[in-house]
């Protein structure tokens, strides 16, 4: 038997594993996934995780179409905090809405 | 989920002041729903078992098995709700991404927006994983929130943080520990808990 893959077709995209990007610094109003401690920091794409609804739309009842490619960003933490005091090889990885991420 | 901070029973019979507005919106929808004949109490009721006695130990089964099959580790760590569904353990509309601890990458996950968790398969998150000590720190001094824990990771090996921030679920597959050779898939699960699927302990024997 087989079962449907976790991860959603996503054919058409930007970006691949290993390209450098960088979070775009914007401040919208609204629901928005992107945290703003990674917001302008850059990173690499660890790996490309789907093509999901937007959930900018889907949290005031819109149906979420077209479906936004979602990606696994991993960032230096000495990157994200200029004063990190552990180890120079930490990371951080977390999922960025390619709508929010430019190339670097 | 800021009503989800404080350190409390969630039954609100033990509860203190007014419920919060997400309170009273939650169950609001729970009497429509009942009402409308979406839903029955008796299959809430269910479900919260389910959250509390059957789903935690989900997890445990399942990476125990990882640690003695080297194949399923593999299924697991290439799709995880495709392999937690070889165990008949639907993960619904999660998605599950299952990061390998080494000896050279430590992983450990937080939600910093709220507390996403894989609920379907380690239960509810404990009441120090929603909270914002947890979310705000953990991204940004894991080592130091990781001692809190009795969890030392020397500085040669990465400390890798995953922030369960949109579509995907975590959970970490931590290292088999030594002295547990010739064990059981039972007696693994036991040493197997929700911290170190987590992320900020390890399994000890």
């Amino acid at each position: 038997m087989t079962l449907p893959s976790a991860y959603t077709e996503t054919r058409a995209r930007r970006f691949n594993v290993g390209e450098r990007v960088r979070v775009k610094l914007a401040f919208p109003p609204g629901h928005r996934r992107t945290p703003a401690y990674v917001r302008g920091k850059s990173g690499v794409i660890e790996r490309v995780c789907g093509a999901f609804a937007n959930p900018e739309e889907l949290a005031y009842g819109f149906d979420g179409e077209p479906k936004r490619v979602l990606y696994r960003v991993r960032f230096r933490q000495r990157e994200l905090w200029p004063d990190y005091a552990g180890a120079e090889g930490d990371h951080l990885e977390l999922e960025i809405y390619e709508h929010w991420l430019e190339a670097a | 989920m800021k009503h989800h901070d404080h350190d409390h029973s969630h039954d609100r019979s033990f509860d203190d002041g007014p419920p919060s507005e997400h309170e009273i919106m939650s169950r609001a929808m729970q009497e429509l729903l009942e009402a409308k004949g979406v839903i029955t109490a008796e299959q809430l009721r269910r479900r919260m078992e389910q959250f509390d006695a059957e789903f935690p130990q989900r997890g445990a089964r399942v990476i125990a098995h990882a640690w003695v099959d080297a194949d399923f580790r593999r299924r697991l760590v290439a799709d995880g709700k495709r392999a937690c569904a070889e165990w008949g353990i639907d993960l619904e509309a999660d998605r599950l991404i299952a990061v390998e601890n080494t000896a050279l990458v430590h992983n450990v996950i937080v939600c910093t927006l709220c507390s996403c968790y894989p609920r379907a398969l380690l239960g509810m998150p404990p009441t120090w994983y929603k909270s914002e000590n947890y979310r705000r720190r953990v991204v940004r001094e894991p080592r130091a929130v990781l001692r809190e824990f009795g969890t030392v990771i020397p500085d040669d090996v990465e400390v890798r943080v995953h922030d369960s921030n949109a579509d995907m679920r975590y959970v970490v597959v931590p290292m088999r520990p030594a002295g547990t050779d010739g064990w059981s898939e039972e007696q693994l699960a036991a040493i197997i808990t929700r911290d170190a699927l987590v992320g900020v302990t390890v399994p000890k024997p």
